[in-house]
């Protein structure tokens, strides 16, 4: 405890109350009652954590709930947009889009689900500042978004063969050398990583594994 | 002028190879923290001066010296190639610590397995990173190799 703080008075809640935050459904919050009256069954879930909303919502109303967000609740600014990989669910990939209201004070975190034929509808419109995480989203995962300007890679090198933040992705890469730069790489030039201690590489995984052939293996 | 002789005899191999390796000018780039490192190597307490290797130069064209101080990614590996090509002869370079020689701990999709893929190396310099004593002890190494060059080729010397 810091020695400045005097009295309990002057103790922040979290410091005078030190309990882990719990989840709580968050249906008598503002701001989802009305995006629950607005949109319906498109706003799947309504959950708050430390008085911090998550909403789930169906990936063809995430443009228009982000819009109303950023419209009518003052949810001005685009803190991140990222990608997560859940390999057994049925639609594999989340999108999770996170805003803060400055007025407010406020976070609210947006997540919706995909796969990997299907496309998140872009938040470029709306958010300007959506533009190079999707673009990063594409990179790592292979998450397509609708109506972006320019879906290139950002990180990694255009012909760069998979996503490499899959789950099923072989971390050591799959095409590595003289398959990326053949014109600056002599196959004969220089040690091989591991060479003469008995180590051999993993066969790469399947690559573009599709949810189907998961299926048909469980068959 | 001092009454003493003035003159020395030598060998031009042994007199071009004390020049050479006397005044290697390293090129002026980092990759990752080995790089820090590097910039310790020039610091008083260090003083790569010493052994005429200070003038870092910030174009390829004027070094002979290349320094590979840290993780060489596949994104990166084709630019030092070309920065190794752009260096007139004689060149030498050295893969500072265990990224630039073997890919260090990143054994990834990301990550050069070793700078040797792409250039030559004469000296590796093991650590991670290196101290910069260990820097020395590479450039050192590399005197020690200039030092045993021959101007002729080998069939032709007695």
């Amino acid at each position: 405890m810091s020695e400045t703080h005097q009295s309990a008075a002057e103790l922040a809640p979290w410091e005078r109350d030190p309990v882990a935050p719990q989840w709580r459904e968050a249906a008598d919050d503002p701001v989802a009652r009305a995006l629950a009256e607005r949109f319906g069954e498109a706003v799947a879930s309504m959950r708050s954590l430390a008085g911090d909303l998550t909403l789930a919502v169906r990936r063809e109303a995430l443009r228009e709930v982000c819009t109303a967000l950023k419209e009518e609740h003052g949810f001005d600014l685009l803190v991140d947009l990222c990608g997560v990989d859940f390999p057994k669910r049925p639609e594999r990939f989340e999108v999770v889009v996170h805003l803060y209201s400055f007025a407010a004070n406020r976070r609210v975190r947006v997540k919706t689900a995909v796969g990997e034929e299907g496309a998140v509808p872009s938040l470029v419109p709306v958010f300007p500042a959506a533009n190079w995480p999707e673009r990063e989203a594409w990179d790592m995962f292979g998450i397509r978004f609708e109506g972006h300007p320019d879906l290139t890679r950002i990180l990694l090198w255009e012909g760069f063969n998979g996503h490499p933040l899959r789950k099923d992705f072989p971390v050591e890469g799959i095409d590595t050398g003289a398959a990326i730069y053949p014109e600056y790489y002599d196959a004969r030039q220089g040690p091989v990583a591991g060479a003469g201690t008995g180590w051999k590489p993993k066969p790469p995984a399947e690559p573009e594994k599709g949810d189907a052939a998961e299926e048909e293996e469980k068959k | 002028m001092t009454g003493e002789p003035e003159v020395v005899t030598t060998t031009y191999e042994r007199l071009y190879n004390w020049a050479r390796r006397s005044s290697l000018w390293p090129m002026q780039f980092g990759l990752a923290c080995c790089a820090i490192e590097m910039m310790a190597v020039l610091d008083p307490r260090h003083d790569m001066s010493r052994f005429g290797a200070e003038v870092f130069r910030s174009t390829p064209r004027q070094s002979d010296l290349m320094i590979v101080s840290g993780t060489v990614t596949e994104k990166m590996a084709p630019v030092i190639r070309r920065l190794w090509d752009q260096m007139p002869e004689p060149k030498w370079s050295i893969a500072m610590g265990a990224c630039a020689t073997c890919g260090g701990p990143y054994r990834t999709y990301a990550v050069t397995q070793g700078v040797d893929r792409v250039i030559p190396v004469d000296v590796y310099v093991p650590g991670c990173p290196p101290r910069p004593e260990a820097l020395i002890w590479g450039l050192l190494h590399l005197q020690r190799k200039i030092d045993r060059t021959r101007l002729r080729p080998v069939s032709a010397a007695r």
